[in-house]
Parts: structure tokens; C-alpha cells; sequence
């Protein structure tokens, strides 16, 4: 089958994405969104951030324009810039310029990664003025109604190098998010990948157990993604004790010690 | 590779008399010689490169060696007894000749316990993989130590195991023993063994020793149960490996009257019930292979030492909670209500306990939750007494922080005070090194204000003009890159002479855009300056002017340094000097420490680039140097001269590279170059014959480093 070839701006998502809401957070989403407010996502990595936006971009019925922020994100990237074309130089929206154009939803993945000067271009969209100027069209574009700005950011694992500053994170709504609850989270591994509730369970505990290694050799413990990676192999009938070290384990750490700490933890359990 | 010929008799014998100094010590060295003549080549290179090793420690050592090991070395591994050796090395460092022949002779008993050949697990070598596993279990995070008694057993804190496992033939098995007896151990301290206080009801018994052991018998029982369901495929292992062992332990009986300790909501206490009932009655299985002993007193004193200091350190954070969530200080803690509540979906009773002020719950950060934790694995629940906020007067905080160095580490003696920073040391003729050897403090240096810097700054005025230049033209800064091919903006001018090209019919660059380029040097660097005795005179005032000249010019450079002395006398006197912190402002007390600097003892370098290295190691840097200023060859009092003291620098260094430190010297020694390559490498270090080089040197080395 050939790849469908869509512009970002254009693309709604179809079906639903699935999302096992923790607490209120759909509700409040909604309300933001309402209100035109923007949203700040705090919490460790793979525990649904990117996802909730997802089926939150499906149940609002808007494209989704997600921008994974890396250290070298200029504000042009976001913005747009000109480019020559056939001897001229021509104007081409970023990704920030189209979604507020196209009135989508524009997610801003790890805001923390880019750099200070991308930071201040989104504050005149993130309070009541929702505009976004353009110096180098001399334009500002007004944001329309349906139009919504989200970031997100791990506090786990910022240096002090890398904090996001008042003066944006107090420009938005914040929503916590953490790894769910044991029950919770096991649910989600049987509703995502179909493996059975045992297998679930003991996933969970194992990813529990990598939980109880952070801070004492491990930056961060095994997230629901990789939980769910791991569920996906043994669905297809790898031996748990594998799919934990392929998955999970070797995601984790590089460290031999510690990789085979994290081995011996998964082959006593299954 | 072809095998060499095995060595005569003569050879062995004129070998050993040599290292073990017959010629005074009168040991008898003809017999083993016959032996060791005998093996192959292979095991008399073994056997003799140890005895030499250990007798650059102890000739008796060495001898008692020899006479064990040539009956062992077809048998057993030579992992095992090169392990046996330095654990036998480090004892005689810390203890002394007895308790390290007490290990030699452990040795012989180990040997004589495994029947054929073995590759056993080395404590040493699974600590690391073992601790992690612990920590990643639930509960309070245990320490794992090498037990000093044979004995394994638990405090509650620390689990003691044995040096070495060779039970069984492969190393994985070994592993899965030690494994077993780490999971067995974490078991006890988890599923609440010690809760009740065992040293008293054994106290009242008639016949304490027999109790003890069915009590124990009968907790194994729970606890395996308890690992078979939390884990299963470890409790698998634990099965076959007893099988392997061939320990038919007669489980039956005792099975099928305490049955009901396998069923999943059984405490201690029903272990206690049940002892009481059966005492006498039954015969006691023999203990398992991970089984070890109870030590209720080393508990109970660790217990009472940690429930104090828990009990106060949790008070004193709810207090602190307190304070933020209320946001009144002076008010009495005492009206609010405080509660635990287990949270629901509760099937594991450790995690799920949370604190409510006034009906609502308390946020407690991470360590106070590792605290809960702790509390209701000692108690099984948290009491209210506990809930009660420290009051003003309640708050020490050294009462509940626990002591960061462990007692035995620090040295007591005469030249030992508390709060020593402790390094190994490398010996080279052991090739091993000698564990937590050197005893280094930090002192600060005592100011001079006199003369010294104004005179020296006059001295060199157009010099450091001169050197300021060299070096602001060593500064980065942010500037606009252009015709780049990517960027922020069009570069115009770049655009307009592409155009005027692609309309000429040559090629068109891709280089049209400007680009920020934003300044990213970032160093930090320590000079590690010798105030050995040696530096007395000329070399002592190279050493202060140089460093005036390099601290004014670095301060225009704006990379961080950090500057520091050393000296020692001996091992328990190692000593740093701090003249600059990296967080300390170069001004006039600066300067005058640096004229404060006066020749101290001896060279013994190892032990300082260890410690700044660690110094080194806290700052936050892309590029980190140890820059060296010495004028000679370490040297100590003790035997840190000729060749151990340039091993152990020469390790030293290895180990500050593995660190990603870039190590460099600058020596005034002429007879420098036939050591340092060796040390440093060869393209580490600089010799030098003038004072005026030294500062110019160092900016050779900054270009060199990092650009």
C-alpha cells in the first residue's frame, strides 16, 4: 500500500486514540481549550503525554501540529523563513505560523530542549493577546478561536542549565502527569498489547521494581511505553525474561552492571 | 604460542630464596621447590609471580601461602585464590599478620570443601550487580558487606556475605547462590521478621539455642513462601540449586504441621505461636544452603539506633510540610489531625500508606516516603506518636542524619581525626592496590599580606600586558558566522553574488545564510601546585610568581580554575591546600594566600591527583584539566619513593583519564623527561628551565586542549 501524503496542518486524526484517563485531566484539557488557554504537560518520559494529546486532538476534532524541540530549534524553525527558490526568495510558514493560521493544535514536545530565544516567541501566543508577529514579514498573525498551544516538559531530568523560566511556565495551565497506579497501568498494558492480566500484573511490578532503582544507579525507571513494548513482544511470543532485557532493560541503561542487576530483578520474577 | 619449558628445581629454589629472604628469615624452601618443579609451566608462573607479590608485603604470608597452594592449584580455579590472595592483603593492611594467615588458612578449608575443580563467585565481583538488584526489590534499600565471622546474616541494614561461593561447579550457580541467600536476607528484613524483639522471648525460654533454630526453621518456611509468590522464577532456581547441593532436608514433618505459615497474610507472630506449640516435638530440618543465622542482637542495636532517628527525622519533615501547606510559623502543630490512610487498590502495604492533614493528604517528597517505608517495615504501621510535628526545640538535625562515612573507613589513631577523605593507593609489586591507604584532609592556607604581590605584578607589568593580549585573543565570543549553509537569516551579500553567479552560468554556492555562533567555552581547570620541603628557595618563589601571573591572566580568559596545594607526610598525613575554590573570586585574599604558599614535607602525588580529580569531577564542565606544577619525582617518607611512588602516580593519572580528565604536567626537574612520559604520557607535560616560560606554557596548553 502506497504512504498517504497529507499536510500536518490538514491531518485530523480518525480513529480514536487510546487513553486511559488517571484523574480529571480530559475535563480540565477542555475547559483550557474553551477558554483558549494554554496547557503546560509536566512528567516523566512515556508516561502519555504525547498520547493524551493525540486523543485529545481527536476528540476536539483538530489537527495536530507536534514539534519535537531539540537543542538546536531556532525560532525561525518554528516561525518560518525565507527560502530561494528559483532565484528568489519566498516566505515558507514554520510549523508555529501554520498551526496558527490553520487554527490546529500546536504541541510543543520537551520545550525545555530548545534554545532560550524559541522560548519568547511563543509568550505573546500564550496569554490574551494570542497573536503571533512576524518581524520578517512585518505580520502579526491573530490566533483564531479553535487555535491551542500545549508544551510539555520532564522536570525528572533537567539540569539547571535547562529550567523552563516564570516567565512562561506562569503563562499556562499546568497538568501533572505521572505513571499511573499499579491496577491502572496494568489495565492499560491488557487494553494496549492484549496480553493477560498476570502477565500485566508482573510487568508492572517489574517496572516497579526499575522504579525503585532511580536515583541509585538508574536516571529514570521503565515508563508505561516501554511496559508496553515489553507486553507487545511477549504477545508475539518472545519469552518475558527477553522481552524485558530487550525492551526494557537495554532502553533503560548502558551500564553492564546495571543491565545485569536489572536482568537478575526480571528473571526472578518470571 | 608454544608452551615454555617447565623451570628446575634450582631455579624455583634460588627463586624463592631470594623473595622470601631465606638468607634471614631460615624458612625451609627446598620442599615446595620439589613440588613446584613438578607442575606445569603455566602454574610455577602463577604460583611465583604470587609469592612475589605477596612477600613485597609478608615474607610469612607469602611462605604459608606457598606451602597450600601447591597442593590446590590443579584443583582449584585461579580466580578463586588470586581473589583469596588480595581479599588476604587487604586484611593484612587493615588488621594485620594474624587475621591474614587466619585467611590463608580459610583457603585450605575452602579447597578441602570442593571436590573437583571450581569456578567459584567472588563477592567481590557480584557486589555490584547484587546491590542494584536489592535496591530495585521493594522496601528499605539494603547494604550488601563481606562478613568478617563465616557467618551469614542480616542487621537489618546490611546483609553479610561470605568472600567467596565455590559450591558448585559453574560460576552462574555460585551466582544464583549468593543471589538466593541476598533475596532470602532482603525477605527477612521485608516480610517482618524482626518485628517482634526476638532477643527477649528467647531470653525466657528454657532451652534459647533450640528455640532460636526452630523459630528460624519455621520463618524460612513463611518466607520462602513469601519469595515464591512475589519471586517465582528466583524461588525456581532456589529449588534446583538445592537439589543440586544434594541437601535433602527433611521438610515433611515441619511442613505439615506449620502449614498454614505458607497461606500469604501469615506474620512473625504466627511464626512465634507456632514455635511455642511444637517446641520440642518435632525434629528441626537441617538448615538450607542460603539459610545463614539469626543474629537477634545486631539487629535489635541497629533497629533501636535507626527507629530513634527515623522517629524524629520523620517528626521534623512533618513539620516542615506543615509549615508550607499552613504557612504559620509560630502556630502549634498540635491542632491539626493528622491521620495515615492506606490508599486503596492496597495489595502491597509498603507503598500504599499516605499521611492526611485535616482529611488531606500530605505531599511527601521522595526520601520522606523511603522514610514511611522504612518505618512500617520496622513497625507495620505507622504509629501515632509518630504523627506528631517536632516541636521548635526538637530539631537536631545530626541526630537523625546518619553519618555519611562508615566508622571503619576512618582511621583512628594519632594523626586520625574524623571526616578524612580516604584513597587507595597502588602498589605495584602487589599489583593490586591498597584499599582506603591514604588519609587526606583539607586545610586552608594562612594569607600574607606583604610585599610579594605588588612586587611581583611590577616585575612582570609588560609581560602581563603581553599575556592579557595572547589571551583575549584565546577568548570566545558570539558573533554572526557568515555564508553558512544553514542559519536564521538570508546573508544578502552571500545571495546577491550567487545570484550573479547563477546568472553567469557558474555554480551556485549553498552558502547563503548568517548563523549566531554563541560563545561555548566551557573549562575548568585546577593547578595542582607541590609545596614539598624540596621547593624550598628559587623554586617556591617560580612557584607563587607564576601562579600571580597565570590567576590575572586567566581571570581575563574567564574559564574557571581552581588552585590547590599539596603535600604529605606519610599516609596519614596527606594534605591538600586550598588556595582558590572554582567558586571563590580571584582578589586581594586570593593573592595573598597565594604568597602564603611555604614548602611543607614531601612529594607524594597520588593521593592529591585522586582527590582533585574528585574536585574536578563535581564541577559541571565540557573540558577539565589538572594541571601539575612540580619540581621532582614523588616521594614520600614511607616507601612511596623510586618505582612505587611513579606507579601509583602513574595509576593515579590512568584513572583521572578513565574520568575524562585531561591530566598535563609542568615540571621544573631537568631530569623530568626520563620519568614523566611514563607517567603523563609523552605528550603530557612540559619542562622547564625559566620562571617567564611558565604562564606562555600554559596558554600553549589551552590551545592545544581545546581548540
Amino acid at each position: 500500500m502506497k504512504a498517504q501524503v497529507l499536510r500536518t496542518e490538514e491531518f485530523i486524526i480518525q480513529d480514536e486514540p487510546y487513553y486511559q484517563a488517571v484523574g480529571d485531566e480530559i475535563a480540565v484539557f477542555e475547559a483550557a481549550y474553551k477558554q483558549k488557554l494554554p496547557v503546560l504537560l509536566k512528567g516523566p518520559t512515556g508516561c502519555g503525554k504525547t498520547r493524551f494529546m493525540e486523543h485529545m486532538a481527536w476528540r476536539l476534532k483538530r489537527p495536530l501540529i507536534t514539534v519535537s524541540c531539540h537543542d538546536d530549534l531556532t525560532a525561525s524553525d518554528l516561525v518560518g523563513r525565507y527560502l530561494v527558490k528559483g532565484g528568489e526568495t519566498v516566505w515558507i510558514d514554520g510549523p508555529l505560523a501554520a498551526a496558527v493560521r490553520s487554527g490546529a493544535i500546536c504541541y510543543l514536545d520537551e520545550i525545555v530542549e530548545a534554545r532560550k530565544d524559541t522560548m519568547v516567541v511563543i509568550h505573546p501566543l500564550a496569554d490574551d493577546r494570542r497573536a503571533l508577529p512576524i518581524e520578517k514579514l512585518g505580520e502579526i498573525i491573530e490566533a483564531g478561536d479553535e487555535f491551542c498551544l500545549a508544551i510539555s516538559y520532564n522536570p525528572g531530568y533537567q539540569s539547571v542549565l535547562k529550567d523552563l523560566k516564570q516567565s512562561t511556565r506562569q503563562r499556562f495551565v499546568a497538568l501533572e502527569f505521572d505513571y499511573p497506579s499499579a491496577q491502572l497501568e496494568a489495565t492499560i498494558l491488557e487494553k494496549e498489547t492484549g496480553i493477560d492480566t498476570d502477565m500485566a500484573n508482573k510487568l508492572v511490578k517489574f517496572a516497579g521494581m526499575t522504579r525503585n532503582l532511580k536515583g541509585s544507579g538508574l536516571e529514570e525507571g521503565a515508563s508505561t511505553r516501554l511496559l508496553v513494548h515489553a507486553a507487545k513482544l511477549i504477545r508475539a511470543g518472545v519469552p518475558p525474561v527477553t522481552a524485558c532485557h530487550t525492551a526494557i532493560a537495554q532502553a533503560l541503561t548502558d551500564d553492564a552492571e546495571m543491565l545485569a542487576a536489572v536482568n537478575e530483578l526480571s528473571a526472578s520474577l518470571f | 604460542m608454544a608452551t615454555q619449558a617447565p623451570l628446575q628445581f634450582d631455579a624455583i629454589n634460588g627463586f624463592l630464596e631470594k623473595h622470601l629472604d631465606v638468607e634471614f628469615s631460615f624458612l625451609k624452601t627446598e620442599e615446595p621447590a620439589e613440588v613446584i618443579a613438578h607442575l606445569p609451566r603455566e602454574d610455577q608462573d602463577f604460583i611465583l609471580s604470587w609469592v612475589q607479590r605477596v612477600a613485597s608485603l609478608n615474607i610469612q604470608l607469602a611462605y604459608q601461602f606457598i606451602t597450600y597452594i601447591i597442593d590446590a592449584v590443579a584443583q582449584v580455579d585461579k580466580k578463586i585464590i588470586e581473589a583469596w590472595l588480595l581479599h588476604a592483603m587487604d586484611v593484612y593492611d587493615q588488621k594485620g599478620l594474624y587475621p591474614a594467615r587466619e585467611v590463608i588458612t580459610n583457603v585450605e578449608r575452602f579447597i578441602a570443601n570442593s571436590h573437583e575443580r571450581t569456578a567459584g563467585a567472588v563477592f567481590e565481583e557480584i557486589a555490584g550487580v547484587l546491590a542494584h538488584f536489592t535496591h530495585g526489590l521493594s522496601g528499605r534499600q539494603l547494604k550488601l558487606h563481606e562478613t568478617d565471622t563465616d557467618e551469614i546474616y542480616t542487621d537489618s541494614e546490611t546483609i553479610f556475605l561470605p568472600t567467596i561461593i565455590g559450591r558448585l561447579p559453574t560460576e552462574k550457580d555460585n551466582f544464583i547462590i549468593y543471589k538466593s541467600m541476598v533475596a532470602y536476607h532482603w525477605a527477612q528484613t521485608r516480610y517482618g521478621t524482626f518485628r517482634v524483639r526476638l532477643s527477649d522471648i528467647v531470653a525466657q525460654q528454657a532451652n534459647p539455642t533450640e528455640y532460636l533454630v526452630l523459630f528460624h526453621a519455621l520463618d524460612t518456611l513463611r518466607l520462602d513462601a513469601c519469595i515464591q509468590r512475589e519471586l517465582p522464577g528466583l524461588y525456581r532456581e532456589m529449588q534446583r540449586i538445592k537439589q543440586e547441593l544434594q541437601e535433602l532436608q527433611d521438610i515433611a514433618e515441619i511442613a505439615a504441621l506449620a502449614q498454614e505459615l505458607t497461606e500469604p497474610d501469615r506474620t512473625v507472630h504466627d511464626v512465634v505461636r507456632l514455635t511455642g506449640q511444637l517446641l520440642g516435638q518435632i525434629t528441626v530440618p537441617q538448615k538450607c544452603f542460603y539459610q545463614g543465622v539469626l543474629m537477634p542482637e545486631q539487629v535489635e542495636a541497629c533497629m533501636d539506633r535507626r527507629i530513634a532517628r527515623e522517629k524524629s527525622h520523620l517528626r521534623s519533615i512533618l513539620r516542615k510540610i506543615t509549615e508550607d501547606i499552613k504557612g504559620d510559623k509560630g502556630k502549634d502543630a498540635s491542632e491539626y489531625q493528622y491521620e495515615t490512610k492506606a490508599k486503596q487498590q492496597g495489595n502491597d502495604e509498603l507503598a500504599d500508606m499516605e499521611i492526611t492533614l485535616d482529611g488531606q493528604v500530605m505531599p511527601l517528597p521522595e526520601h520522606a516516603r523511603a522514610l514511611t517505608t522504612s518505618i512500617i517495615q520496622d513497625l507495620g504501621e505507622i504509629p501515632d506518636e509518630y504523627l506528631q510535628p517536632a516541636g521548635p526545640g526538637e530539631y537536631d538535625p545530626s541526630f537523625f542524619k546518619e553519618k555519611e562515612e562508615d566508622p571503619d573507613d576512618v582511621w583512628r589513631g594519632a594523626y586520625h581525626e574524623e571526616g578524612a577523605f580516604l584513597y587507595n593507593e597502588w602498589d605495584y609489586k602487589r599489583q593490586s592496590y591498597r584499599k582506603n591507604w591514604c588519609a587526606v584532609r583539607e586545610k586552608d592556607i594562612r594569607p600574607v599580606y606583604d610585599d610579594f604581590v605588588h612586587d611581583t605584578l611590577h616585575k612582570y607589568s609588560t609581560f602581563i600586558k603581553q599575556l592579557r593580549k595572547t589571551f583575549e585573543a584565546m577568548r570566545d565570543e558570539d558573533r554572526v558566522l557568515k555564508r553558512q549553509p544553514d542559519g536564521e537569516h538570508v546573508d544578502i551579500d552571500a545571495l546577491v553574488q550567487a545570484l550573479a553567479d547563477a546568472r553567469d552560468g557558474s555554480e551556485m554556492s549553498d552558502r547563503l545564510f548568517t548563523r549566531m555562533h554563541r560563545a561555548d567555552r566551557n573549562i575548568a581547570v585546577v593547578f595542582m601546585v607541590d609545596m614539598s620541603g624540596s621547593t624550598k628557595g628559587w623554586i617556591n618563589d617560580a612557584e607563587r610568581e607564576s601562579l600571580l601571573l597565570l590567576a590575572e591572566t586567566l581571570e581575563t580568559l574567564g574559564d574557571r580554575y581552581a588552585i590547590y596545594g599539596f603535600s604529605g607526610m606519610a599516609r596519614k598525613r596527606c594534605e591538600i591546600y586550598r588556595i582558590k575554590h572554582f567558586d571563590e573570586m580571584y582578589n586581594d585574599e586570593i593573592r595573598a594566600r597565594i604568597s602564603g604558599i611555604t614548602p611543607k614535607d614531601y612529594t607524594r602525588m597520588g593521593f592529591a591527583i585522586r582527590h582533585l580529580c574528585r574536585v574536578l569531577n563535581e564541577v559541571d564542565a565540557k573540558t577539565r584539566i589538572l594541571i601539575t606544577i612540580s619540581d621532582g619525582k614523588p616521594d614520600d617518607y614511607d616507601h612511596y619513593r623510586g618505582e612505587y611512588g611513579i606507579e601509583d602516580t602513574r595509576r593515579a593519572l590512568i584513572e583521572a583519564r578513565r574520568d575524562g580528565i585531561h591530566p598535563y604536567c609542568i615540571t621544573i626537574d631537568k631530569e623530568g623527561r626520563d620519568y614523566l612520559p611514563h607517567m603523563y604520557g609523552p605528550a603530557a607535560y612540559t619542562v622547564i628551565n625559566e620562571v617567564r616560560q611558565l604562564p606562555l606554557k600554559v596558554s600553549d596548553i589551552y590551545r592545544r586542549i581545546t581548540t
